[in-house]
C-alpha cells in the first residue's frame, strides 16, 4: 500500500476512534460545548495551540519566511505576543463569566475557508481536490456531530502533538545538515538574496520594503508592519474558537495553566519556524517550491515545508527517505486541518444554537424553555449546516494564489476590529451596553472587509493606486471598531435604550474577578 | 436558569436571564462594594497595566525601529545574526518572562483575595 495513504489512515482511524468514544459522553449541552468543565490546565493548553497552529501556521509561516526572509518571521512573533493579551484580560474574566461571545459565524467562516484552502491549494495527494474538500469536510462534520467539544478537544491534542513532532524533526535533520552550526545556518541564510531588493533573507524589508513609499508622511512599510503587528497581537483575544476553549476548564487557576503551556507549544513551535522556512529557503530555494517538477513559474508558498521534508529525507535516507518524509508531513498536515475546521465548525454551531437559536429566538421571542436535548439537537444540525457551507465555499472558491497565513491575516483583523471591543468593553467598562456592542461589531467588521477589498492586498494583479493604500487594514479598522463602541454606547444611553446594562455589569464584573457561581459546586 | 444569587453551580452553557430580580442585583452590587473586591481589584490592575503597556510598548519598538533605523537593524552582531533578528527573538523571552511572573503572582496573590471575596458571599447566602 501507498505509504501516504496509510499514513492518513492512520490519522482518519485516531481520530474516529476518538470520537467514539466521545460521542457516548456528548448528550447535555455542557457535555457538548464545555467538555463536562472537565479539560485540565494542560490538556486545555494543548488544545488551545493546537487549534491555533492551524495550516495557516504550519504551511504558511514555513512558506512566508521561506519567501520573505525575516519579514515572515514578524508573524511568528506577533502570534505569541497576543497570548499576553490573552492571558492578561481575557482567559480568566472569560473562564469566569460565561460571555456569548461567539455569536460571530461570520468571522467562523473565511477562517474556515482559508483553512480548506489551505488543503487546497496543496497537491500532494496529486488527486482532484474538490473530493479531497468533501472528505475533510465530512470528517469534520462526524467529529463536531457525534463527539462534540470532548472529541474536538482531543482530536486536537492529538494533533497537536503530531504537530510538534514534526516541526521538531524536520528542525532536527536542517540542524543535522548543517553539522549542528548555527553560524554556518545564519551564513547561508544570509546568502541568499530577494531578487526584487537584493536584501538578504535574514533583513528586514523584503514582504515591504523600506524607504520606497510614504503614506500619510509615515514610510509604508513601516505602516503596514505596524498596522500588521496590531491585529496579530489584538485578533487572538477575539477569535471564537479560542475564547470557547476557556469555557471548557474548572477554574481560573486552570485557565492560567492553560495559557502557560499554549505559549509554551506555540512559542516553541514559532522558533523552529525559523528552521523550516529558512531551511527550505536555503536549501530547496523559492524557485523550486511547486507542485510539480523542480523548477516553477508561479511558486507555492504553502509547499515550502513539504518540500523541505522531501529535500531532508532524500539526502539522509534515500530516495524512499524523501517519500516517507513527505507522506509523513503530508499527514501532520492532514489531520492539522481536521482538527481546526472541526474546532471552528464547533464554535460555529455553538454561536448559532446557543446563542442565537435559544436565547434569541426560543427565549427572547418565544418566551419558552429549552430542554437539554433540544439544545445539542439544534447544535448538531447547525454543525452539518456549517460543514456543507464551508466545503460549498472552498470548493466554490477555487485555488488562490494567496498564502493560506494572509487570507488567515483578515481572520484576526475582523477580530481585532469587531470582536476585541465588544469584550473588553463587557468585561471592563460598566457603561457599555447593546448599542455599542451591536455598532462595534457591525463598524470593525464592516470597515476591515471594506478597506481590505479597497486595498492593494485583495486583488490580482495588485492595483497601481488602492483607494486604500495598505494591505493591512488593523490600524484603521482597529480604532474604528473600538470608537463606534464607545460612540454608540453613549447615543444608546442618550436613547435609553438599556438601562439594564449597568445593573447587569455589577454581576459580570463581581463573576469575572472572583469565578463566583461559576465553580463546579463541589469546589466550594 | 439561574435563580440563586451567589455560589451554587449556575449552568455554565447558558446565559444568566436578561432581567435579574431586584434582590439578586443587590447582591452583586453589594460584593463589589466591599473591601475585599476592591482589594482584589486594585491588586490585578496594579500588575495588569503597567504589564500590558510594557508589552506593547516592546513589541511595536520592533517594527517601529525596522522602519525608522533600518540600517543599524541591519547591522551584524554574531556572524551574520544582525540587531533585527536578535529583537525579534528577544520578543519571545519577553512573552514568556511576562507571563511567567503574571502567573506566580496570580496563583498566590489573586487567587487568596478572590477566595476571600467567595468565603464572603458564601456567608452571606447562608445569614
Amino acid at each position: 500500500m501507498n505509504v501516504t495513504l496509510l499514513l492518513f489512515l492512520i490519522v482518519v482511524g485516531i481520530t474516529l476512534v476518538i470520537t467514539g468514544w466521545a460521542a457516548r459522553r456528548a448528550n447535555t449541552t455542557v457535555q457538548f460545548w464545555a467538555a463536562g468543565r472537565g479539560i485540565t490546565g494542560w490538556q486545555n493548553g494543548l488544545a488551545i495551540a493546537g487549534d491555533y497552529m492551524s495550516a495557516a501556521s504550519f504551511l504558511g509561516i514555513a512558506g512566508l519566511i521561506a519567501f520573505n526572509g525575516y519579514d515572515g518571521f514578524m508573524y511568528s512573533v506577533g502570534w505569541l505576543v497576543a497570548y499576553l493579551t490573552v492571558l492578561f484580560l481575557i482567559a480568566e474574566p472569560m473562564r469566569n463569566q460565561m460571555i456569548g461571545a461567539g455569536s460571530l459565524i461570520k468571522i467562523l467562516i473565511p477562517t474556515l475557508d482559508s483553512n480548506l484552502k489551505g488543503w487546497f491549494s496543496w497537491e500532494v495527494l496529486g488527486t482532484k481536490l474538490d473530493p479531497s474538500i468533501t472528505l475533510v469536510g465530512l470528517l469534520m462534520m462526524i467529529y463536531v456531530i457525534a463527539g462534540g467539544m470532548v472529541a474536538t478537544t482531543w482530536v486536537q491534542i492529538v494533533k497537536a502533538v503530531m504537530l510538534m513532532g514534526g516541526a521538531i524533526l524536520l528542525s532536527f535533520l536542517v540542524l543535522l545538515h548543517f553539522g549542528f552550526n548555527l553560524g554556518n545556518f545564519f551564513t547561508k541564510i544570509a546568502s541568499v538574496k530577494d531578487a526584487k531588493s537584493g536584501l538578504n533573507f535574514m533583513q528586514p524589508g523584503i514582504q515591504y520594503q523600506y524607504g520606497k513609499e510614504t503614506v500619510w508622511g509615515i514610510d509604508k512599510a513601516l505602516l503596514e508592519n505596524v498596522s500588521l503587528g496590531m491585529a496579530l497581537i489584538l485578533g487572538t483575544a477575539g477569535l471564537p474558537h479560542i475564547l470557547m476553549r476557556f469555557f471548557t476548564v474548572p477554574n481560573g487557576r486552570a485557565a492560567r495553566t492553560s495559557v502557560a503551556w499554549a505559549m509554551g507549544l506555540i512559542g516553541s513551535f514559532y522558533i523552529m519556524t525559523t528552521f523550516l522556512g529558512f531551511g527550505a529557503a536555503t536549501l530547496v530555494g523559492k524557485a523550486h517550491i511547486c507542485a510539480v517538477g523542480s523548477t516553477c513559474k508561479t511558486p507555492n508558498s504553502n509547499l515550502a515545508a513539504p518540500k523541505l521534508a522531501e529535500f531532508l529525507g532524500n539526502s539522509f535516507f534515500g530516495t524512499g527517505g524523501g517519500e516517507f518524509l513527505l507522506a509523513l508531513i503530508a499527514a501532520v498536515a492532514f489531520a492539522t486541518i481536521l482538527a481546526v475546521v472541526a474546532g471552528l465548525t464547533l464554535a460555529a454551531s455553538s454561536a448559532f444554537s446557543h446563542d442565537f437559536y435559544v436565547n434569541v429566538l426560543r427565549r427572547g421571542i418565544a418566551h419558552g424553555e429549552v430542554s437539554e436535548r433540544e439544545q445539542v439537537l439544534v447544535a448538531r444540525i447547525t454543525a452539518a449546516v456549517v460543514g456543507l457551507i464551508a466545503i460549498w465555499l472552498a470548493s466554490k472558491a477555487g485555488a488562490t494564489t494567496n498564502a493560506a497565513a494572509l487570507v488567515a491575516g483578515l481572520a484576526f483583523v475582523i477580530a481585532a476590529s469587531a470582536n476585541l471591543p465588544a469584550i473588553l468593553f463587557t468585561l471592563f467598562w460598566k457603561r457599555f451596553n447593546t448599542w455599542g456592542a451591536v455598532a462595534g461589531l457591525l463598524g470593525g467588521t464592516v470597515m476591515s472587509i471594506w478597506l481590505y477589498t479597497i486595498g492593494p492586498g485583495f486583488s490580482l494583479p495588485v492595483p497601481t493606486h488602492p483607494a486604500f493604500p495598505l494591505a493591512n487594514v488593523g490600524i484603521v479598522s482597529i480604532p474604528f471598531g473600538f470608537l463606534c463602541a464607545v460612540v454608540f454606547t453613549w447615543i444608546g444611553e442618550l436613547v435609553r435604550a438599556d438601562r439594564l446594562a449597568e445593573i447587569k455589569f455589577h454581576e459580570i464584573d463581581v463573576r469575572a474577578q472572583t469565578g463566583l457561581g461559576a465553580e463546579p459546586a463541589a469546589a466550594i | 436558569m439561574a435563580t440563586e444569587p451567589v455560589p451554587g453551580g449556575a449552568d455554565p452553557a447558558s446565559t444568566p436571564p436578561v432581567v435579574d430580580a431586584p434582590q439578586e442585583v443587590a447582591a452583586w452590587e453589594g460584593l463589589e462594594a466591599t473591601a475585599e473586591f476592591k482589594d482584589l481589584v486594585r491588586a490585578r490592575w496594579k500588575f495588569v497595566i503597567p504589564a500590558t503597556v510594557f508589552f506593547l510598548v516592546y513589541y511595536f519598538l520592533l517594527p517601529v525601529l525596522n522602519g525608522v533605523a533600518t540600517g543599524f537593524m541591519r547591522t551584524n552582531v554574531i556572524g551574520d545574526v544582525n540587531v533585527a533578528y536578535l529583537f525579534a527573538l528577544s520578543q519571545f523571552l519577553m512573552a514568556w518572562l511576562l507571563a511567567f511572573f503574571y502567573i506566580r503572582r496570580a496563583n498566590t496573590v489573586f487567587d487568596a483575595l478572590a477566595s476571600r471575596v467567595r468565603e464572603l458571599a458564601g456567608r452571606r447566602v447562608q445569614s
